[in-house]
């Protein structure tokens, strides 16, 4: 007993936690300051995509047929790129790229997140719920986690898109859908964490204590996985994303007119030798999301890991 | 005797989850507000009518009839409507479409080959260089193939493999013409053009995988080759290669193996978007059409299909797992 607490003590006052050691340790880490840097860009410009595409005076719907030649395909070097064009336009509508991208931003992010923040709560609930009771739930739950893993899910979300109806907005049921899927990984981070934690004394005390399951699950445990919970939902938000953009890019997700990357990416498959500047833009938009999320995602484990302090 | 339990166990847990996966989709797909039989009634639609292509095609009855049907039909087949006008689905049948007049299960042999090729040569190319590399990594640490290796895992959890696709598309395809930029071309009627069609699609799902399988590969590898066992093995005078094969990689490649079946499902979603790509078409391209044209017994089939499909891979891998690992004891 005296050495399980001096050993939790030690720890207490070794281990730097808290909001300023994450911010330190994020800015001594190169990539994940770059990481996060790329993020912030991406959610601004979401937010202010009417502004950003007031400067060039364009938005993403507006067709410029003039600019096209008789195949479809944007006059001009790259696509069409001009002083007002910032990317170009797109083929066979003339529409601006630029905007198409920034307005493409919103998508990618509104679904990514949303779906995240679905996927980590019920990760959550399950993860730590499981870990705590254990049981026949645990057993049962644990299969069910176990044949979620190897699942077809991409067959699976495009088989859904053949029977949602109308009447729900399709971003609304993407994110549905794909954070309906996404959680069975941060469950099982959880629950092995919980399942740690349930041994340890400040727990068992509580338990002895009287205090209600509940309680002790939501003040007690709860609080100490936030942080692998944290690093977690940082890496799920570019698996969400991609999950969104490859729907879209297949032609099941996003319908037009709303700009998104995956779909763009997807139109452009015709136009690869013709106009590829029309895949680089949204392409690289893609990839520098996803990039920023899982370098700072990465970052922020190495910031929060207590392992990686105590070392 | 065990060998065979073990089996048998494995195969009674299959069975389980089958069951299990079908009555959720089938659950989820017909509890939903869809109706086939409004979809294929035409117009006008009497009601007579849609009650009568309710029946022919069985979705009069209530979901659990509808699926218990499903199920018996994998087994034993079944037929649509009575009489001169019936449809015969024989086993195993996965469902009719209705609007391509093919039994589902057809329809999935004629797109097979196609994705089967992608699928297959794609995990075989990854399993190889990404083990291989893996290996050579954890040998030669810091040298520029480690480096190289580990820069590329990095990068490629975070590219979509369609990008990867087109870019290649673009470059080998286009730019230098080495190599066909789409389309697919039966193994049957031209090994040399399958073979060549087929290189681009396999190269851009097992660039991003290889990679990591690699990274994973060279982990286990630096663990295990620092075991006791292995300097057991150096001490008793066995060569470097067979330390490395039989004592080191044999030990190092079961989590690769457990990985590698949980990936299967990713693989197919992964050849899905491959078709797209490269103008395939395969069963993915099957999926899409069918959604765009609300073929819902085409959809729920193939999907239940999938799942099947995985579900018993997965079985496989298990059993493999069983021979690979030295300290799994089957029946235990």
């Amino acid at each position: 007993m005296t050495v399980a607490n001096t050993v939790e003590g030690a720890s207490v006052t070794a281990r730097k936690t808290g909001f300023r050691h994450v911010v330190t340790s994020i800015r001594g880490d190169g990539w994940a300051s770059a990481g996060i840097i790329t993020i912030a860009v991406f959610i601004l410009a979401a937010i202010f995509a009417p502004l950003l595409t007031a400067i060039p005076g364009q938005n993403p719907y507006t067709y410029h047929l003039g600019l096209l030649d008789d195949s479809g395909a944007p006059k001009g070097w790259g696509g069409g790129i001009s002083a007002t064009h910032w990317f170009g336009v797109e083929p066979l509508t003339g529409r601006d790229l630029f905007a198409i991208v920034v307005y493409g931003a919103r998508t990618s992010l509104l679904v990514g997140v949303s779906a995240t923040i679905l996927s980590v709560l019920i990760g959550v609930l399950v993860g730590i719920t499981t870990g705590f009771f254990g049981g026949w739930y645990d057993r049962v739950m644990s299969r069910v986690v176990d044949v979620m893993f190897g699942f077809p899910v991409l067959v699976f979300l495009i088989a859904l898109t053949a029977i949602v109806p109308s009447s729900i907005p399709r971003p609304l049921f993407m994110i549905v859908v794909i954070g309906l899927f996404g959680w069975p990984a941060i469950s099982r981070v959880v629950r092995g964490q919980v399942l740690s934690l349930r041994e340890r004394n400040f727990v068992v005390a509580s338990t002895a204590m009287g205090a209600r399951p509940g309680h002790v699950l939501f003040t007690q445990v709860l609080p100490n996985v936030t942080a692998t919970i944290i690093v977690y939902a940082t890496i799920m938000v570019p698996s969400m994303i991609g999950f969104e953009a490859a729907l879209s890019f297949l032609g099941v997700g996003v319908p037009p007119p709303t700009p998104s990357w995956g779909r763009t990416i997807g139109d452009a498959v015709g136009w690869v030798q013709t106009s590829p500047m029309y895949l680089v833009f949204p392409g690289l938009a893609l990839l520098l999301i996803t990039l920023a999320f899982n370098v700072f995602g990465d970052g922020l484990r190495d910031a929060l890991d207590p392992k990686a302090v105590r070392r | 005797m065990r060998m065979l339990r073990f089996i048998l166990f494995r195969l009674l847990g299959m069975v389980i989850v089958l069951l299990v996966v079908a009555t959720v989709s089938y659950a989820i797909f017909y509890l939903l507000p869809t109706n086939p039989a409004q979809l294929s009634c035409g117009k006008p639609c009497t009601p007579e009518n849609l009650q009568r292509a309710k029946e022919f095609m069985g979705t009069a009855s209530p979901w659990w009839q509808q699926l218990w049907n499903f199920l018996t039909g994998i087994v034993a087949g079944r037929s649509f409507g009575s009489g001169d006008a019936a449809i015969v689905c024989s086993a195993p049948c996965f469902g009719y479409s209705f609007q391509q007049n093919a039994s589902v299960t057809e329809l999935i042999l004629s797109r097979f080959p196609v994705t089967a090729s992608i699928a297959g040569g794609a995990a075989v190319l990854w399993l190889i260089t990404g083990v291989a590399g893996g290996v050579i990594s954890a040998l030669r640490r810091g040298s520029a193939l480690d480096r190289g290796v580990m820069t590329v895992a990095i990068a490629g959890v975070s590219t979509p493999s369609y990008l990867v696709g087109l870019l290649a598309i673009l470059l080998f395809g286009f730019t230098l013409q080495w190599l066909p930029t789409g389309g697919y071309v039966p193994l049957t009627e031209d090994p040399g053009q399958w073979f060549l069609h087929l290189i681009l699609p396999w190269c851009t799902l097992a660039f991003i995988s290889a990679a990591i399988y690699a990274r994973l590969t060279r982990g286990q590898m630096i663990e295990v080759m620092g075991e006791d066992y292995i300097r057991t093995a150096r001490a008793k005078g066995l060569r470097e290669p067979r330390v490395v094969v039989t004592h080191g990689l044999r030990n190092a490649l079961i989590p690769v193996v457990t990985i590698f079946g949980l990936d299967l499902g990713a693989l197919l979603g992964g050849t899905v978007i491959a078709e797209k790509v490269f103008s395939m078409q395969g069963l993915g391209a099957m999926l899409i059409d069918a959604v765009h044209s609300l073929d819902l017994q085409l959809v729920v089939g193939f999907t239940l299909f999938a799942a099947f499909l995985i579900v018993f891979a997965n079985f496989v891998v298990d059993l493999v797992y069983g021979f690979v690992d030295p300290r799994v004891k089957v029946g235990a």
